[in-house]
């Protein structure tokens, strides 16, 4: 595929990538748009580690601080680790159940187009009068008395990148129950099938709340409706109820598919069948449902009564076991295996302390009368940078190195990998290791900065230095991915040697149609299954035959660029109102614009007929002779 | 299946919303949706309790001064009665009479299209009669909320309907989009269930709570 790429024009491949179906090069999409976020999110944690480096410091002003920790948090989340994870669900997902796409091609490429002008429009606010400034979790009180336009910013840009998680979401769960290859049951799909399916699960159900509170919180900014605001007889708890009834699912969505590449890690790099599989599914998704009664533990210091906060306690408690049952399945995954620590394997091996670090402080947090102590504290700074660092980001970067020959068809340099891995890790454990005791002696969160003379100099300083580490480290990483990407060296099949499920069973990159037959599977990890009856394919299970594909199509750019377009209307008709009419009478047509482009390609999309098309038998038979793709 | 296949009434088969692939996917694929729409409404639902007769100021009418039984009572014959022409219109579907699916269908839209009147007839008399808008109060907001996102959908349903009644007047039915007109009638009973329960929990629990 990849050869023939080079032989077409810049714009023809650009063409290709904005109209694309294929979940392969959509995959692709979403790993470079959300690696350019996770650098921006990377930049602003950076400003704010320097701001915090010495005492009354002044590198920027306390607006502007409020507003990189704002989309520091906003970004990382929404616009980084979602759509890294969703570009590993795109590239690997359908391979390993043994399909030749996702159930709804189409939704696929809506979902990133919708998620990546989401994205744009919100960073759009650095250049246009501001950024949100009231916290990643946006409290009523404190973003309603936000001036500017900053959180309409965040508002209309999560509503619209929302949508496109929503659609994937679905997508995600209809390809892995409909779309598996003959014999593929449930108790054989590989774990990050089966974690994949559980966080879309998550999203299906945790993101119709957020939408929800966002039109509220829409409603309440830009069309004078009272639901947060106390003078109008509103209340502003609902807006913490629905962001936690949202953002605590969200933290599994992120966390679960991490589990899911390091259980493929594991088992690959241990070469042995991963220890405990029906407890892991389980694990899994007690994790998913007990994931949805937990969300007050955000919400102690409220002051919802001891009887509610006694409750959530103890769901929140009760996480740790099926995560426990986790920890120590992948722990005997290693027992006795014949381990090769690669990459990915170092990865996957550090992140067992440091993601049980993490658990740790989260039962401590969940202790509803110890938290009163803890809350707003720099010691929660610290639990969330250890789960989410030393799990998501952790998995993501094991991912990028396990994953990237099957995405591009050539491996990482393995030296610069380990640079980097070491770097992380050292430099993550030196920032957020000291925040736990920053946190303990007082030092609050979201502070712009800190006096002198109380005990807290050394510990920022230390913390400051470990970010430095972390930004050489991903500075290292893209060296690597230069380096790789222009020598280009071609990879086989199956590059780490030691493959397991259905992906490492076809060429890398696959070809667009997958699987010329659709494999026939005969137990969990199929392709060791047969490798070691000494096969070297996975068995067939149907004649060749003409393959049904998808045509591509640009109306999901467009309709996308519509709501883009709408939004910038939404939100400068407040300003056209407040004026009397005198100014932004632009603002009403570009929101009835905005709309009738996203309603019109709808309306496109529904009245054409599109069959797609087939690849006949006879090519697919000469690309066999060819010994091309 | 080839999609483009064309039918007789013999070899249409008995469930034609999932003989393709395609239709198995959207069939599934819209289900799941709706689960997500009920979480969506529950959420509604949920801030509508929590601001029902949140008012400003004493001057401000509540939900028992302005509610009006027999209106709703009127609305919810016409929705719930437009559920049952829409499952007349899918047995024809299955049994591959399009003319008698277009026909029920075109009831199915009247009735919507009369629920949506009253509807607007019944906010009009609010905004015009007690002051209650949407700005007015926060139980103003939750209110036109929750039933206009209700309101809302029923909208885009009648635009749904008619859409794929007028792209597919003159072709008849075929696997293609036989899936399409089911899924538009799942849409349609679930927008039927939501307005139940708003009428128990806004009308009714409006009434005497």
């Amino acid at each position: 595929m990849s050869t023939v790429a080079q032989k077409k024009g810049f714009l023809s491949v650009l063409w290709d990538y904005l109209t694309t179906v294929d979940h392969k090069k959509i995959a692709i999409l979403y790993l470079i748009s959300g690696g350019f976020f996770f650098l921006v999110g990377g930049i602003e944690a950076m400003i704010i580690r320097v701001q915090l480096a010495v005492p009354d410091n002044s590198f920027v002003s306390a607006g502007l601080y409020n507003e990189l920790l704002t989309m520091h948090g906003t970004t990382m989340i929404f616009l980084a680790a979602m759509p890294l994870l969703f570009g590993f669900m795109n590239a690997v997902v359908p391979l390993q159940i043994g399909a030749r796409d996702v159930a709804f091609p189409f939704l696929n490429s809506l979902g990133f187009w919708l998620f990546f002008f989401g994205g744009i429009f919100l960073n759009l606010s650095w250049f246009l009068g501001g950024a949100p400034d009231a916290g990643w979790t946006s409290y009523a009180s404190l973003s309603l008395a936000s001036e500017g336009h900053g959180i309409d910013f965040y508002v209309l840009g999560l509503q619209i990148s929302g949508a496109g998680t929503l659609i994937a979401g679905i997508n995600f769960l209809v390809t892995i129950i409909n779309m598996r290859a003959p014999g593929m049951t449930y108790m054989r799909m590989p774990l990050f099938t089966w974690s994949s399916f559980v966080a879309s699960a998550l999203i299906l159900f945790a993101f119709p709340p957020l939408t929800v509170g966002l039109f509220l919180m829409l409603f309440d900014r830009m069309f004078g409706a009272g639901f947060f605001d106390v003078s109008m007889g509103g209340n502003t708890i609902i807006w913490e109820h629905l962001f936690w009834i949202f953002g605590h699912p969200e933290v599994y969505i992120l966390i679960l598919p991490a589990f899911g590449i390091f259980s493929e890690i594991f088992a690959t790099f241990s070469r042995k069948r991963l220890f405990g599989y029906a407890a892991m599914v389980f694990a899994t998704v007690l994790i998913g449902f007990l994931g949805f009664m937990v969300w007050a533990h955000h919400m102690f210091t409220v002051g919802l009564g001891p009887t509610a906060n006694a409750i959530f306690a103890v769901a929140t408690m009760a996480i740790a076991v099926p995560t426990g049952v986790k920890i120590f399945n992948w722990m005997l995954t290693m027992w006795g295996g014949s381990i090769k620590f690669t990459t990915p394997m170092l990865y996957a091996v550090a992140f067992i302390p440091s993601f049980v670090a993490g658990g740790v402080t989260g039962v401590m947090l969940a202790a509803a009368a110890a938290d009163y102590q803890y809350h707003d504290t720099y010691f929660v700074v610290a639990h969330f940078h250890y789960v989410i660092i030393g799990g998501v980001v952790l998995g993501l970067l094991a991912g990028t190195h396990f994953y990237w020959p099957k995405m591009f068809g050539t491996m990482l340099n393995e030296t610069l990998g380990k640079i980097t891995f070491w770097l992380f890790l050292i430099g993550f454990h030196g920032t957020f290791f000291i925040q736990h005791f920053l946190g303990l002696m007082g030092m609050p969160r979201r502070i712009w900065k800190f006096l002198p003379g109380q005990g807290l100099e050394l510990p920022n300083l230390i913390s400051t230095i470990g970010a430095f580490f972390m930004a050489v480290a991903v500075i290292v990483l893209l060296i690597n991915i230069v380096i790789t990407s222009v020598k280009n060296e071609r990879v086989g099949n199956d590059p780490w040697g030691d493959g397991r499920t259905l992906e490492w069973a076809i060429s890398s990159p696959p070809p667009f149609y997958n699987f010329k037959q659709l494999p026939l599977v005969r137990g969990l990890d199929p392709y060791w299954i047969e490798k070691m009856e000494g096969n070297t394919k996975m068995t067939p299970a149907e004649p060749i035959g003409d393959i049904h594909m998808p045509n591509n199509s640009f109306i999901p750019f467009v309709m996308s660029l519509g709501l883009f377009i709408a939004a910038f209307g939404a939100m400068y008709q407040v300003d056209w109102r407040a004026s009397d009419g005198e100014s932004f009478v632009w603002a009403l047509p570009v929101l009835v614009i905005g709309m009738l482009i996203t309603l019109g390609s709808m309306a496109v999309r529904s009245l054409k007929d599109d069959h797609g098309y087939h690849i006949h038998k006879e090519d697919l038979m000469e690309d066999e002779e060819g010994g091309r793709d | 299946m080839d999609t483009q296949h064309k039918f007789t009434s013999r070899t249409w088969p008995e469930s034609p919303e999932k003989t393709t692939l395609e239709g198995k996917n959207k069939f599934l694929g819209f289900w799941l949706f709706l689960g997500g729409e009920t979480v969506l409404f529950a959420s509604l639902f949920a801030t509508y309790l929590a601001l029902k007769d949140k008012v400003p100021s004493d001057s401000h009418k509540l939900a028992a001064d302005m509610f009006e039984l027999p209106l709703v009572f009127i609305m919810t014959m016409l929705l719930l009665t437009s559920s049952l022409t829409s499952v007349y219109a899918m047995y024809h579907m299955k049994n591959y009479n399009f003319q008698k699916m277009k026909t029920w269908l075109i009831i199915t839209v009247g009735l919507g299209l009369a629920f949506l009147g009253f509807e607007i007839y019944e906010f009009n008399h609010y905004v015009h009669e007690y002051e209650h808008t949407f700005t007015s109060s926060a139980f103003g907001s939750a209110f036109y909320t929750l039933v206009g996102f209700h309101g809302g959908h029923v909208v885009i349903g009648l635009g749904w309907f008619l859409l794929l009644l007028i792209r597919n007047s003159k072709r008849g039915l075929d696997l293609y989009n036989a899936p399409k007109f089911f899924v538009a009638s799942l849409y349609w009973h679930f927008i039927d269930v939501v307005w139940v329960f708003i009428f128990t929990v806004v009308y009714l629990m409006g009434m005497v709570g």
